[in-house]
């Protein structure tokens, strides 16, 4: 239970830091949005209308409180997600757009993330097993390869042979063209053709980084004295890799779980962004591009929800399959 | 294993012998070398650093002559083709690899700057300052980094390479600082260290002459972990859009190449160049981390290398 309370507080805490980080940002950076935006539509040099500047300060929500008031303001409506209205998709809500969005990203993302962590973490320890062997050094140099590429270009170079030449998987999207999403058995079985290759391209690249953890792990364990008594016992070898070391190597690749997700969210971001698939990450693209501050911020603040919270699911993932940490000994 | 200066025990930390600073970085270098796979990494970053420091030489065409045919796929004169303003592609790829490794080590300095500061510091003192500093490190290590460097930059004025660097740099040390602080926090009650603290050693010369040659692996591990993950941010961010296009970099490049619909046209090489250079530099730091992961953890060495 302390355990369950300090992770709690951790949560809220980095929650905090979240917010407070997305209220300074924008008004710790020199110049004022308003008139930034007031340069742009009139050209530089301009004289400024001050009644104009007044009327795009309001419609922006710039107020000229003083900072502390300003941020009791902006808490309240953070915590009713209430972010404002969208510029550029103009009249719908922050929230809406978010709303939109987000359930493809949790979908595609949530998906290819735990499937990229079962694969990357069964052929660690695979490679840890037969270490040094043909099977280790493939892998191994593989997903030294796969770690150091961008998800994105990887991304780029599947759509170009797997769609542009081969015509395999669709280019774009998430679902075909004039359809709308329905609980038809035709529309899932199209989102799934059109997932396919960005989860295929996150699964890839994502793979290394857990593979490779898991394979300093198991061979960090192997060494243990527990495992050469195990052996010593008579038992199989397949048994003691399964249940003596790998129980006790995936510990910390579940602390790294937590902790690589944000690299995860953000490699995936990118990938949306190439098969413009209408999650999060294309949405957040389209608010950069566009400049459309007040859904960028909303966006920035739900991924970093989606990642506490993810990253305190497997927190408490950790409690079930680690019992020293319920005795409240680690 | 040969004997040296430094002796690693069984729980991949060192043994109270203090070695000089010549001896291991020799020590260091030796055993990357003898290992098959840093080997590689070490004979690959110097082709690419090689290539920085020459690539204006090296280069066929200048950068700034767009007076080919615009859009060109690859041929015998334009290696890997032409981008939409008619320049040549292999030219910038050569250009590029200045600028791009050079965002790369600098990430990954100031990263490692930053990680030793706040690691080593919380590692060696205890208390609220330790607890507080913690806090920082695992708040920043959860936070997913490329949404809140698309905030960043989006909001920072003007759009330049050094600032990509910086505020990469100030946002890749938490990794780093939280390893540095768990081994400092070890080494703080090894008997060398205490000895050194009643012979009336003051606490910056414990850290530079007794804890710091200890962890030297761990410190360039991270530097080389930082590099890579710096450089694949400022790639990503610059293929947004979020860095300067102007500047020739691998990372403006793909910018561009999307910009173009370059697969479309059939221009793989535009593509496929810069990603390749920077998955094959990404491999070499990942590869020579391999050689640190081995020197600081001995049982991970291979029976036959």
């Amino acid at each position: 239970m302390r355990y369950f309370a300090r992770r709690f507080t951790f949560l809220i805490g980095t929650l905090w830091v979240a917010i407070t980080l997305n209220f300074l940002i924008p008004r710790l950076m020199p110049g004022n949005p308003a008139s930034v935006m007031m340069a742009k539509f009139m050209g530089r040099g301009q004289p400024i209308n001050p009644a104009a500047l007044h009327a795009i300060e309001v419609m922006l929500g710039i107020s000229h409180a003083s900072l502390m008031s300003q941020y009791w303001q902006y808490l309240g409506q953070v915590v009713r997600f209430n972010f404002g209205l969208s510029y550029t998709q103009f009249p719908y809500s922050v929230r809406y757009v978010i709303g939109q969005a987000l359930p493809w990203t949790l979908g595609l993302v949530g998906l290819s993330t735990i499937l990229s962590f079962i694969i990357g973490t069964g052929l660690g320890i695979l490679a840890a097993w037969r270490r040094n062997k043909m099977t280790d050094t493939i892998v191994t140099s593989l997903s030294a390869f796969t770690n150091a590429f961008p998800y994105f270009w990887f991304a780029l170079v599947a759509v170009y042979f797997l769609s542009f030449i081969h015509n395999w998987f669709p280019l774009t999207g998430a679902y075909a063209i004039g359809t709308s999403p329905t609980f038809s058995i035709g529309f899932i079985l199209d989102v799934i053709h059109h997932g396919f290759l960005p989860a295929l391209t996150i699964v890839i690249s994502s793979m290394g980084g857990w593979l490779l953890g898991m394979r300093n792990n198991m061979i960090n364990t192997l060494g243990e004295d527990y495992v050469l008594l195990a052996t010593a016992k008579g038992l199989k070898n397949r048994w003691v890799a399964g249940m003596y070391v790998a129980r006790n190597a995936i510990l910390p690749n579940i602390t790294g779980f937590a902790m690589a997700l944000g690299f995860v969210v953000a490699g995936s971001l990118l990938t949306e962004v190439v098969f413009a698939y209408p999650g999060i990450g294309y949405a957040l693209y389209n608010a950069v591009i566009n400049e459309d501050y007040p859904l960028m911020q909303g966006i920035f603040l739900i991924i970093v929800l989606c990642v506490i919270v993810a990253n305190f699911a497997a927190d408490l993932l950790y409690v079930l399959v680690d019992p020293r940490v319920r005795r409240g000994r680690a | 294993m040969n004997t040296t200066t430094v002796q690693v025990s069984t729980n991949g930390s060192v043994t109270p012998t203090r070695p000089a600073w010549a001896e291991v970085w020799l020590m260091i270098i030796k055993t990357l070398w003898r290992n098959r796979k840093s080997r590689v990494g070490l004979i690959l970053l110097a082709v690419f650093v090689f290539v920085a420091c020459t690539g204006h030489l090296l280069a066929p065409y200048s950068v700034n002559d767009s007076s080919f045919a615009t859009s060109a796929g690859p041929s015998a004169r334009h290696w890997l083709g032409t981008t939409q303003a008619g320049q040549d592609v292999f030219s910038e790829l050569l250009v590029g690899t200045a600028s791009s490794i050079i965002t790369s080590f600098s990430v990954g300095a100031i990263a490692t700057i930053l990680a030793m500061l706040i690691g080593i510091t919380s590692g060696y003192v205890t208390g609220w300052l330790d607890d507080v500093l913690s806090f920082i490190t695992n708040v920043f290590l959860v936070m997913p980094g490329l949404p809140l460097l698309i905030v960043l930059a989006s909001y920072a004025p003007g759009k330049n390479l050094v600032l990509i660097i910086f505020i990469v740099g100030f946002t890749s040390w938490p990794w780093g600082a939280r390893v540095l602080r768990s081994q400092v926090s070890t080494l703080r009650t090894r008997d060398f260290v205490i000895a050194a603290r009643l012979a009336g050693d003051s606490s910056t010369r414990i850290l530079v002459r007794e804890i710091l040659p200890n962890m030297l692996s761990l410190v360039i591990a991270g530097f080389l972990g930082s590099a890579l993950f710096g450089l694949l941010t400022a790639v990503g961010l610059e293929f947004l859009g979020l860095g300067d296009p102007s500047q020739v970099s691998w990372g403006s490049m793909l910018y561009w190449a999307q910009n173009a619909g370059a697969l479309m046209n059939g221009q793989w090489g535009w593509i496929l160049a810069p990603g390749l250079c920077i998955a094959i530099f990404g491999m070499s730091l990942v590869l020579i981390n391999f050689g640190f992961d081995e020197i600081s953890n001995p049982r991970l060495r291979g029976d036959n290398e």
